[in-house]
This record gives C-alpha cells, structure tokens and sequence, in this order.
C-alpha cells in the first residue's frame, strides 16, 4: 500500500504551488517568512525525532505533504481508561493511528515508543493501522504515550469495535486458508494425473492405484476446501434463488462423485484433478475480491474512529470524568467542550450556547440556544463550554433511531441482484439441464452403462462449471475498486459499483457537499483595508464561525487589544480610547437595518459602519463535477435543509437546475423514495445526520471525506482526498468495469457454446477441460485488468 | 514400478508438510499486515524487541 500512497502523492509533491522546499517534518509548503517549519508542532515534532537519533526517518518517508503535521490542540481522549492490564504490573493499549501511510512511518514509530524506558513492545499494523504498545506500569501512562504519537505527527484514536471488525476477517481468513488447501491438492493430484494423462503404457493396476492416489488426495481436499462454496450454495437453496455458488458446488460433488465411480470401476481417467483445480481458482478469485473490499473497509474504519471519542460526565458531586457515550444514562449531566461535537440528545443547562448543527439540519449559520432549549445529537459547540442534561441513553436517543433507520434501508437494498447472479439465474438451469439431457442420451438412447454415462454428463456440468462466469465479475471489482481507491474514492459495499453505473440522477446536499462548509469572507472593492485590519484584530478574541472567516482572510492582523467583550450571539465590544469600537451584527450596532445574515458590521466612532458580508463557499470542484456528471448523463438537482436564498444562490453558482430548501431528514428521503419508484435510479450524495436517511435509500450514495460517521456508515461511496472531483471519475471507472464484466459474461458463455457439444458428444478428457478452465480464467482476468484503465479528464 | 513406491509417499510428505506450514503461518496471523511486512523487510535497523516483563 505505501507504493500506492506514495503514487497518489507524487503529484501533490510536484505540484508547482508547492514550495520548492516543503516543512522540514510534515513536508506542507511553508508560509511566507518561514526558514524550516510550517508550525510549531512541526517544529516540535522534528526536534522530538532528531532528539530520538531517528532522523533517517526522513529519508525514507513516503508520506503526502502535511499528513505529519501535529494537531493544534491536546487530545481530549483518556486513554488511561482504555489500557488494559496484563501480567505483572503491565498494561496494553491498543490505537488506531491514523497517517501511519508508509513503513518509514512503522518504523519511526514503533522506534520512538520503543525508546520510552518502560515500553516492553510496540508494534504497528501498516494495513490495519493498528499500533499495540505493552509497558510496564500504570494505566495513566497510556496517554504519555498516546501524546507522543500525537507529537509525532500521528492521529491516535481508541481502537473501536468497528475497527476491530472490519480487520477481523474470520470469513476471509477461513478464504485464505480453503485457497492453501485447494492449492496443495490440485498441484499434489496433478502429479498423479499427469501421469495418468501420458502413460499411455501404463499398466491397468498402476493405472489403478493411481487412480487410487489421487481419491486419496482429492476427496478430503474437495470436502474440507470446497466448504465456503456449499455454505453459500446451501444458503441460496433455501432463500430460493440460485446463485452461481449453488452451480459451483453442484459441478464440483457431482465431479468427485463420478470420479470416485471410475476409480472404483478403473475407467480411464478421474476428474479429481478438474475439481480440485475449479475449487483453487474460484478461491483465488474470492481471497482477491475480499482483501480489495477490506482495505476499503480499513479505510472508512479508520475515518470513523477518528470521530469517536468520550463524553465528560459530571458527577453530582462535583468534578467531570471522561466516560463512552454508551455509558452515559438520561438524566446525566455532561460538559461539551468547544469545538466537541455532541454525542447525545440534551437539554441545555447552561445559560446560553452557540452551537453549529449543520449536521443535523443543514443550517449553515450557527444558532444562539437559550437555557431550557432541547438539543439533538451531531450539533458542535462554537462558543464557550457549556452543560447540558442527557435526555435520552445513546441507545434510545435520536443517532440510534436513525440508525435503526439505516439498517431497515439496508435491508431493503440488500434485494439488489447483482449482475452475476441474474447471470447465474438462466445459466444454472441450462448448464443442468444439459448435464442431464447427455447423461440420459448415452444411457437410454446410446445404451452404455450408467456409469459409462456419467463421464460425459459430468465433464459437460465441469466445463459449464462456471469457472470463467465465477470470475468473471470478481475479476472486474477488483480492478475498479483497486483503480478507485487509488484516487481515494473508497467502495464499501460489493454490489455498490453495479449501482453507480447505472445511476441517472443526482442529488446532492447543500451545506458541507456542494459547500465548504464554513463562511469565507467575500471580496469587496470598496472596503479599506484598515477597517479590514481592525476587524481582523478585534475578531481574533472571538471562536464565533464569522469572526474565524474574518481572521482567516487577513491573518497578519495584529492580536486582539485587551479588554474585547464577547456578547454571544451578538458581536464583540472594546472600550478603547478614541470611543467604544463594535463588532457585529446590525441591531449589536444600532442599525436599524435587517439583519442579512452572513454579515457583520464594524462600527467606529465618527465613521460610517463596514460591513463585512460572508458567504459559504462552494467548493471549487463543486460546477465542473456538476458539468461532468451532466455530460455523463446524470440530471443533478439540490435538495438542503438550509434557508432559501442560500440554497437558491449555491443551486446558481453550481449549475445545478431544480433546487429545494429547508428539507427535513424526512423530506430528503420521501424525495429519494419518489425518484426511486419513477425509476430515476438517484445517486444521493451528502454528509450530514439528515442525509443519512436519504443516503440509505438512494439507489446508490456517496459522501464525502469530512462527513459526519452515520452518513459514512450509511454511504456506498466514500470519495477521500480530491471529494466531489472523484464521483465523474468513479462514474466513469463503475460504468466500464460494468461493460467489461458483461463482455466477460459474454465471453464465457461462447466459450462454452464451443466446448459443450464436445463434452457432451464424450471427446473431452481431463487434459482438455483443464486447458478450456485455465485459458478462459486468463482471458477473462486480462479482460477484467483493463478495468482500472479510465482515462483522467483534465481537472480544473 | 518399485520408484514409485518410495517417491510417491515422498512427494506427498513433502507437500503436506508444505501445508501445515502455511497453517501455521495463517494461525500465527503472518498474512494480517502484508503491507508492513513488505516495508519492514528494508530496514535493518534491529526491531523494536519483546523485552522480558521480567
């Protein structure tokens, strides 16, 4: 995976607005004015390494720019609570690391935490990102060295159950193990066939024991490595819908079957080297597909653990604890800090508080909450801490209902029908049916012994056996997903590409989609630059989304003078001595004026106030993805929870036709739902609490990096790095592998319409049906290469 | 006829013990991480060792 990573960062490195020289640590460009480092974490972060003797760290990374660089700001996590104690005075703990991207980066830090005095071991998972540190000591030590990871550069989050289950492939390791032991009997059975095959002197009692030989091999081999296939086939019979497992199995016991008839009648050849050698490839085909889909797994495991995180209780005695959200009970009172996002429904108990809840419901502007005034989960904190009393447990609150939401969704998709299995729904039957029709033609009609008879129906099933159809479409996801992933769009669920070729419309959500997100000041010609600086300067005292936007747009202002008053909700205040300076909105200021909004005003003595207007901009991919996905057939239309001119403006700038403002969770997934049963096939993309609905019962859904974990769980897509500018591309990649898999189809079915009759009419051999499997396997694996093969439009 | 006798059982001893390796090597979790395993390989710095609780 380094070398994967290390190629989707190549361009970034080359970019020519890179600085020639990046940040001595993280590699990010360097601000202006500064000789090494990009901040002082980095700064930090290097001293801490060159200080370990691990410099050479640095030439060997791989990593793309600015993934190492320190987070602002202490962990909130207490991670003392999560290690778990061992034998003698040790403790264990388990994170999951994110930026852990190349092996220089295992590397520096399983050296660096080796190099702790207590630290009896520490080891890194690349794949899982997964990092196990053992000391000898007491649990408070865990977050000592959690913070050194997290000075490192790395962001350390508790190892989650979901974590934990998409590594913990049981299903895939007991692949991987059925793939071993096909592979030991189909290259051991082969010795004794080949042998069979070109002694044509041989004796009828060695050919005997040959024959013998190779039931001993292959029996236990076709019944212990065959297991995966006749769980599924067995599954399938019972839900009543064939599937190509059921094929599978089918032509592998009725194979061993006949062979083991022949072996015991010492016929001419045993097939057991054709069973054993289908059960390899398939197994091949299946161990590929699923380590594909859990890397994409690992991925959106790895973005959803990050937002994880603990809830600060306050006990009724006083004093605050760090405990699960799940361990929090309605009545409990919890403190949320700022910038924290909230986790559970509540009543505010504080005075007032500023809270963003565009997760919830797409609002864009941040709102003022008074004492006493209900609170859902997703919304964070903008202002100061404040406390709120727990309504409803994590598993009775709204999150869970709208999980309970999503798996009903799920379910209901779960009857997609993948295009191997409509395949395998007339092709089963008519591979049967032939099996059956030459069996019977040779025993009644041409009048050989039923045993006799049984070779050539059973070497008719064996090439129909359908090797090159089985691998056909695995083959196809690898290769996409592969190529996908590489550009950072990660596909979560199996049948999520089949989806996305066929999708003809789009919806997309406003805020945080289409959006950045958070407000940028707007240009503006007439504006003096001192009233900008001022603005700036006052701003800086102030975490309020706008005050933020206005330091964000002039950062060499100076800091904030002593004595700024926070009115919250309202704007800011300083006594200074030319007369009292405000910054806020109209009314703060004594305009009589409506307020617009996105605006704030600065108003000085003897001049005439600023105004200062905001806008939430859309992101700069946000037209050219919409003019691509229109030139790939796709209708788009906005669909946001946000106020009306907002929505109307964004639908504007985004070429996007139809629009609807101040749609509810609700509303959004009635749309979908109606665009669902006029057959309109909606591809919903969007990020927050309020999609998530919307984004399960989307024919197929994407989401971007940032969005919230329910919209990531619900979601089929999840476009990391380059966001919207990847679904185009996606479309294109999911629309090709698509066509490729029906060539290959196409092909394994002509394939057989040639081979058939020559088994049926008893000229195939063992040697010969080998050939057939193992030629069509390749070409339809070379078929299904050219999957990734999408060409790059050219970005804007 | 006699060869086959001797060799026959040797090339599946061999081979079977092929597959209890890779077992064991599935058992003991060496496939969990082939990323890092490719990666770690070209360091030769030693690796940070298990020390002894004791």
């Amino acid at each position: 995976m380094s070398a994967l990573l290390a190629e989707a960062a190549a361009p970034a490195a080359e970019s020519p607005h890179a600085a020639p020289a990046g940040c001595a640590h993280c590699g990010a460009p360097l601000p202006r004015g500064e000789a090494r480092f990009c901040c002082t974490g980095c700064a930090g972060a290097h001293a801490l390494v060159a200080g370990l003797g691990l410099d050479a760290f640095y030439r060997r990374q791989e990593t793309a720019a600015g993934t190492l660089r320190p987070a602002e700001g202490a962990p909130e996590t207490d991670f003392a609570a999560l290690a778990a104690p061992g034998k003698g005075g040790t403790h264990r703990l388990e994170l999951m690391v994110s930026g852990l991207t190349c092996g220089a980066c295992v590397w520096l830090l399983e050296q660096a935490l080796a190099r702790e005095p207590d630290v009896l071991r520490a080891r890194a998972s690349l794949s899982a990102r997964r990092l196990t540190v053992e000391w000898r000591g007491e649990a408070a030590r865990a977050n000592a060295l959690a913070a050194l990871v997290a000075r490192l550069g790395f962001r350390a989050a508790p190892w989650s159950p979901a974590c934990l289950r998409a590594t913990e492939d049981a299903e895939g390791r007991a692949l991987l193990r059925a793939l071993g032991i096909a592979a030991f009997g189909m290259m051991n059975v082969m010795l004794v066939s080949v042998a069979v095959w070109a002694g044509g002197d041989m004796g009828e009692a060695t050919r005997h024991l040959m024959h013998w030989l190779a039931a001993l091999i292959g029996l236990p081999v076709v019944l212990v490595a065959g297991m995966p296939f006749y769980r599924s086939a067995w599954r399938s019979v019972r839900a009543g819908r064939p599937n190509m497992d059921l094929a599978v199995s089918l032509g592998i016991v009725a194979t061993t079957a006949m062979s083991l008839s022949e072996t015991l009648r010492n016929g001419e050849y045993t097939w057991f080297d054709g069973a054993t050698a289908l059960l390899a490839l398939l197994l091949a085909g299946r161990v590929l597909d699923r380590a594909a889909r859990r890397r994409a797994r690992q991925a959106v495991a790895e973005l959803l653990a990050l937002q994880e995180g603990t809830v600060q209780r306050l006990r009724p005695e006083g004093g605050a604890e760090a405990c699960p959200a799940a361990a929090i009970r309605a009545g409990d009172r919890i403190l949320l800090a700022h910038g924290e996002r909230l986790r559970l429904d509540g009543v505010l108990e504080s005075a007032e508080a500023l809270v963003d809840t565009a997760a919830t419901s797409g609002e864009s502007l941040p709102r003022l909450v008074h004492q006493g005034e209900a609170l859902a989960a997703g919304a964070v904190n903008l202002g100061d801490p404040f406390t709120l009393r727990v309504t409803a447990a994590a598993a009775d609150g709204s999150l869970a209902a709208m999980a309970r939401l999503l798996e009903r969704a799920e379910q209901a998709r779960g009857r997609f029908v993948s295009i191997a299995d409509k395949a395998a729904r007339f092709y089963v039957p008519a591979a049967h049916a032939v099996a059956l029709a030459t069996f019977l033609g040779w025993w009644l009609w041409v009048g050989v012994s039923w045993q006799a008879a049984l070779v050539p129906a059973v070497a008719a099933l064996i090439i129909t056996c359908p090797c090159g159809l089985a691998i056909a479409v695995p083959a196809v996801q690898v290769a996409a997903s592969g190529a996908l992933f590489r550009r950072g769009v990660l596909v979560a669920s199996a049948t999520a590409l089949e989806r996305l070729a066929s999708a003809g419309h789009v919806v997309l959500d406003k805020t945080g989609t289409l959006t950045e997100g958070r407000p940028a000041l707007l240009e503006e010609p007439g504006r003096p630059a001192s009233a900008l600086r001022r603005a700036a300067s006052l701003a800086r005292a102030s975490r309020h989304p706008l005050a933020r936007a206005l330091v964000a747009a002039c950062p060499d202002a100076p800091p904030a003078p002593e004595g700024v008053v926070e009115v919250p909700g309202q704007g800011l205040r300083l006594a200074a001595a030319e007369g009292e300076i405000r910054l806020g909105s109209a009314p703060f200021i004594g305009l009589a004026q409506e307020d617009e909004g996105l605006t704030m005003w600065l108003a000085r003595p003897g001049l005439s106030p600023v105004p200062f207007r905001f806008a939430d901009r859309l992101r700069g991919d946000a037209a050219p993805t919409v003019a691509a996905l229109r030139g790939l057939g796709l209708e788009a239309e906005l669909l946001s929870g946000d106020a009306p001119p907002a929505v109307e403006a964004a639908a504007r700038a985004a070429g996007i036709g139809p629009w609807q403002a101040r749609a509810t969770p609700e509303g959004k997934a009635e749309r979908i739902a109606a665009l669902s049963v006029d057959g309109h096939r909606p591809l919903m993309v969007g990020d927050g609490i309020n999609d998530a609905a919307a984004l399960a019962l989307a024919h197929v859904s994407a989401t971007p990096e940032g969005a919230t974990d329910l919209a990531q769980t619900a979601a089929d897509l999840v476009l990391r790095g380059e966001g919207l500018g990847a679904l185009p591309y996606a479309i294109r990649v999911a629309r090709r592998a698509q066509r490729l898999a029906r060539q290959n189809i196409a092909f394994a079915l002509i394939y057989n319409m040639v081979a058939v009759p020559c088994a049926v009419l008893g000229y195939a051999t063992p040697l010969i049906a080998a050939l057939v499997m193992a030629s069509s396997s390749i070409i339809v694996i070379l078929n299904a290469l050219r999957a990734g093969q999408v060409k790059t439009q050219v970005k804007t | 006829m006699s060869a086959l006798l001797l060799l026959v059982p040797l090339a599946l001893f061999l081979g079977g013990l092929a597959l209890l390796l890779f077992l064991w090597t599935l058992r003991s979790r060496q496939y969990d991480d082939l990323d890092g395993a490719a990666a770690r390989i070209l360091y030769d710095d030693l690796p940070s060792q298990p020390r002894d609780p004791a």
